[in-house]
């Protein structure tokens, strides 16, 4: 086994799939930058053409990423993760502003994205840590630790501001579930959201009848086989219905109105169709007109470069942020659903991937990487599709754009890497 | 549980976005319709509406173009203002007070300028349209009339409103369409096709190339000419006559249906309700609610029909062998009804068919109705028989022309008479319906219904449909509900001495003064008692002079029906129109220039006032003079 390269070792159903979404990124951005007026794929001065050049760098990219020691990810994640922080720290300094957010450096013939390598970084630092033979996650001292290793990121990305890539790093705790961290954390988290939701929906008055009531049938329920520990539950429930009046105070007297639109937007709260209509036309522009695109493709679509509404720009951001809209409306639901699929299986395969690792970083890093592409790929469709609001993250190897392309590469092949290379330092 | 956990997440999360695609585009998909697709803007191409020519090819309905200068604001450059306003003939304030105005409306959408240039500015102003950027001429098609007659034959077209767009997809806001007349019913006919040009916009409204490099555009189809069938110099001459006068004429070819003529009054120039003036123009029309100029009195109008409906009668009476033309009625000066004596002004004296006719005596025509009745075992019966006889010429329904309204007017029936005076034998007879023998009861015509009837008499026995389409694109019209004839249930032979006594209307008859000279004409004229209701009381008019006639007797080629609201007797008004309209239908001239000039000269205006004078009035007045003439040069309203 020793002897043979990485290229036969390596875990070639995610390459192909990686290559799939590739490809059909790319057609999509063709199509949704297309312009009667250039008919070249190869002129780099259309934004089509700059990914393709993004492309080819990426898979140079690879070549070095599969070449180096796999030994040298491990030993030197603390380190990149120290420069990765100083150059997030730098962009109060030397940053770049592009669309009201300060978060690349300008190299001149490129602008790179640093917050696109703290995700690697972070990734890697968290495996790390997680990892060591010090470590034990079941310490409170050390689940701390490693959500700071999370949160400093998060915490140096927020003000630029970036609230979305903030957010991927938050997604980094499912490594740390992973490895032993408590589950009820998460339910606790998962109950926080559902109280927030119904209490925009509901108005808070029926959420507090609704956990009072829950609270009395759990209680009455109470028999010797069913063991319930009352004084907790109690508690629990009266900091839910505080949580629930709180939520109500926040969203009605904190909130700005654009905060509250873009929520009421999400939820579907608004039924008056003139404020609607306002809604439609302003905050929820993008969400409608992209919601539209996918609609009117139907189930086989419009064809490639058929989409009016893609070839009208009436949705903006297209072939970034919003790129999966022009699938929708030109490869219709055939085309969603598939690239669906393909994000759900190579996400499964990842999953796969990392528990046969037999090296713990190896295992923690491969769930860094799933948390990281699951966060993008749930975020950014949901968002394009009307199920989550308006926040601007990219579709990981999909949206146009250098930086993200680059480094999800990386992630992704350092990630092969360490499991072509399992067999050889099985400690 | 620590392991699936991230798998079920991620399936979970699959499932959910596939649901909601196959939401989207499954289960709530609408394919963008290419019209409201927000990123596809249609350019249309308009054709031009189809021309409407006469019988004899002579031209009623063209277009004219008219040339809107358009603006649109973001496009203005900086101009010489004073030479362009001198160009367009407008004060430099207005100019820039119009201007305004369009950038208010829309900066990017194009304004109306100026409306409707004549073709002298738009030359002159051509030539200098491109150093004025911003500016453009949109050239428009109106209608022009090539007569100032037949507008309640052609009609007139106006923009589509919602309640057509809701109906009919294929219409555009603004866009024209056929009100009413011929312009309504030959719609898809004479508009034509629209061309359409698809052009791909992106969400700024800009253009941004063809969509689908035209694959799907339409080109414009022009709008097919027609022919009708009247004759636009008989229409012309015949609303002259009827300057003043109100009431309807129908002139129908009796072998073949065609509508020669289709006069109202009063009516108006047709080129009133074209182009700017227009709406302006349709209410003052329209809210004339005293002499109706919009109400098409031809078609439209229900009245008694009075004496020409006696030579139905007579058909009934010989068809059921209820009279042969030389059974006899004794005419006292009036019969009796029960014991009340009605009286006739016929003179009296012993009637036959031909004198009965000729005289027109109701106490022969209603002892004609009464032995129509003793053929029958029971009232029902013969009532029954008696209004079939008399549906079979068209009376009493829409007869099923191509006009685009009209009315059925009314034939009684033994339902009727039951639900009035009751079931049974006893309840109502002959005797009680009489009006129907004279054309008084509830016998109800218009006067096509009329002139349709006269038709039917003329061809002894059958009618064809009246119409006024002729030709589509120069080709004869082929459709057999216009070319096969109806037949009446009357058989040919009982119509000869009927004819024989119309035409004896003219030798010795009531209408012995109207003669045309080497013309053969067979007539009955019509003296109808008419009631209005004034401030609640039911007051007598003077008498509605109707006359039917068709000419010549043995070859008829035109069949006629006038009804001259408030004329007197029928041959003062009616039958003056009704022959000299034959003879200029026939001979193409008039020689009786005296009738004429007495016939343009009398308006009844003054018999129209008196109901709404709010004096006592004299009906029925002998004397002609007190007819006021006709101012001259009065062309506003005809």
């Amino acid at each position: 086994m020793a002897g043979k390269s990485v290229l036969q070792r390596i875990d070639w159903l995610s390459v192909f799939i990686y290559f799939a979404l590739l490809l059909i990124g790319w057609i999509n951005i063709y199509s949704s930058t297309f312009t009667e007026a250039d008919q070249s794929i190869f002129d780099f001065g259309t934004l089509h053409g700059k990914q393709l050049f993004f492309i080819g760098v990426s898979f140079l990219t690879i070549i070095v990423v599969l070449a180096l020691e796999a030994s040298f990810y491990e030993r030197f994640s603390s380190l990149l993760y120290l420069i990765s922080m100083l150059l997030l720290l730098g962009l109060f300094v030397f940053g770049k502003t592009i669309a009201g957010a300060t978060s690349w450096y300008d190299l001149g013939f490129f602008n790179l994205q640093p917050s696109e390598l703290a995700k690697v970084a972070t990734a890697l630092a968290l495996a790390k840590y997680l990892s060591d033979i010090q470590t034990d996650i079941k310490r409170q001292k050390d689940q701390l630790y490693a959500f700071l290793v999370v949160l400093i990121p998060a915490i140096l990305i927020i003000p630029q501001p970036d609230p979305g890539s903030a957010l991927v790093f938050f997604a980094m705790v499912f490594v740390i579930f992973r490895e032993g961290l408590p589950i009820y954390y998460l339910g606790l988290v998962l109950l926080a959201i559902v109280i927030f939701i119904c209490t925009l929906i509901f108005g808070p008055t029926w959420v507090s009848i609704i956990i009072t009531l829950t609270l009395i049938l759990v209680l009455l329920l109470k028999k010797k086989s069913f063991r319930v520990p009352v004084t907790p539950m109690i508690v629990a429930a009266v900091v839910a219905i505080v949580f629930s009046l709180s939520v109500n105070f926040v969203f009605n007297k904190v909130f700005e109105q654009r905060h509250r639109d873009r929520f009421s937007l999400w939820l579907r709260l608004e039924k008056d169709p003139a404020k609607l209509e306002k809604i439609r036309k302003t905050i929820g522009y993008n969400t409608y007109q992209s919601e539209k695109a996918i609609e009117s493709g139907g189930i086989f679509g419009k064809g490639f470069l058929e989409g009016t509404r893609t070839k009208g720009d009436f949705v903006p951001e297209q072939h970034t942020d919003y790129i999966f809209s022009t699938v929708g409306e030109e490869w219709g639901f055939l085309g969603t659903s598939s690239v669906v699929l393909l994000f759900t299986f190579l996400l499964l395969r990842l999953v796969y991937i990392s528990e046969r690792q037999k090296n713990p970083f190896g295992r923690m890093y491969g769930y860094g990487v799933i948390s990281i592409l699951f966060i993008h790929y749930f975020i950014n469709i949901g968002m394009v599709i009307g199920l989550l609001p308006t926040i601007g993250i990219p579709l990981p190897f999909f949206s146009y754009g250098g930086s993200g392309l680059l480094f999800f590469t990386i992630l992704l092949f350092i990630m092969l890497k360490l499991d072509a290379n399992r067999m050889k330092e099985g400690i | 549980m620590k392991k699936v956990l991230l798998s079920s997440i991620i399936i979970i999360i699959g499932i959910t976005f596939i649901g909601r695609l196959s939401y989207l585009q499954i289960f709530s998909f609408s394919p963008d319709q290419l019209m409201e697709d927000p990123a596809i803007k249609a350019i249309y191409d308009y054709p031009e509406r189809g021309y409407i020519y006469d019988r004899y090819g002579k031209l009623l309905v063209g277009n004219d173009p008219a040339y809107d200068v358009m603006v649109i604001p973001r496009e203005v450059k900086a101009l010489d203002t004073l030479e362009f306003c001198g160009l367009l003939g407008m004060t430099k304030e207005n100019f820039i007070k119009k201007l305004k105005r369009a950038r208010i409306y829309s900066p990017r959408l194009p304004s109306v300028l100026v409306h409707q240039l004549s073709k002298e500015d738009y030359a002159k102003l051509q030539e200098k349209m491109r150093r004025y950027t911003g500016f453009y001429i949109q050239k428009r098609s109106l209608r022009y009339y090539d007569t100032n007659s037949a507008a309640n034959v052609l009609g007139y077209i106006s923009e589509v409103n919602d309640r057509d767009l809701a109906k009919n997809k294929n219409y555009v806001q603004g866009e024209l369409t056929g009100r009413t007349g011929v312009e309504k019913v030959y719609e898809d006919t004479l508009r034509g096709r629209k061309g359409i040009q698809y052009i791909q916009k992106d969400r700024f409204n800009r253009d941004i190339g063809k969509y689908k490099d035209g694959a799907l555009d339409v080109e414009p189809e022009q709008g097919k000419e027609i022919h009708i069938t009247i004759d636009k110099e008989l229409q012309e001459y015949g609303e002259l006559l009827m300057q003043g006068k109100w009431g309807g004429i129908v002139a129908i070819e009796p072998s073949s249906g065609e509508i020669l003529t289709m006069i109202s009054g009063p009516t108006y120039d047709p080129s009133l309700l074209v182009g700017r003036k227009r709406s302006k123009n349709y209410s003052k029309l329209h809210y004339d609610s005293i002499s109706k100029p919009t109400f098409d009195r031809s078609i439209s109008f229900e009245k008694s029909p009075g004496s020409p409906f006696k030579a139905i009668n007579a058909l009934i009476g010989l068809q059921v062998g209820a009279i042969s033309p030389s059974t006899t009625i004794t005419c006292h000066h009036g019969f009796y009804i029960g014991r009340r004596k009605k009286g006739c002004h016929c003179g009296g004296g012993v009637r036959n068919l031909n004198s009965g006719i000729y005289e027109s005596c109701n106490a022969y025509f209603v002892g004609v109705y009464k032995k129509i009745f003793e053929q029958f075992s029971s009232n029902a019966e013969a009532m029954d028989a008696w209004e079939k006889h008399v549906r079979s010429f068209g009376l009493g329904s829409y007869l099923g022309s191509d006009l685009h309204t009209g009315r059925r007017g009314s034939v009684p029936n033994t339902k009727m008479y039951n639900k009035w005076y009751g079931e049974g034998d006893k309840r109502w007879s002959a005797t009680t319906t009489y009006s129907n023998a004279i054309g008084q009861g509830e016998v109800n015509v218009t006067p096509i219904q009329l002139a349709n009837m006269t038709a039917a008499i003329a061809n002894r026995g059958y009618y064809f449909t009246p119409h006024i389409l002729k030709k589509i694109e120069g080709k004869d019209i082929s459709n057999p509900a216009f070319t096969k004839p109806k037949y009446t249930t009357i058989d040919k032979e009982h119509f000869e001495p009927v004819i024989q006594g119309m035409a004896d209307v003219y030798n010795l008859g009531t209408a012995k003064g109207v003669k045309i000279p080497d013309i053969q004409i067979a007539g009955k004229t019509g003296t109808v008692e008419n009631y209005m209701v004034i401030d609640s009381v039911r007051t007598q008019l003077t008498d509605n002079s109707v006359f039917v006639a068709f000419a010549p007797v043995d070859n008829p080629k035109i069949a006629i029906a006038v009804y001259i609201q408030n004329g007197y007797y029928g041959s003062r008004y009616a039958g003056h129109i009704a022959s000299l309209l034959i003879e200029k239908y026939l001979k193409r001239k008039i020689t009786r220039k005296d009738l004429e000039k007495r016939m343009l000269e009398r308006t009844l205006e003054s018999e129209y006032a008196k109901p709404y004078s709010g004096e006592k009035f004299k009906i029925n007045e002998r004397d002609w003079s007190k007819h006021a003439k006709k101012p001259k040069a009065d062309n506003s309203t005809k």
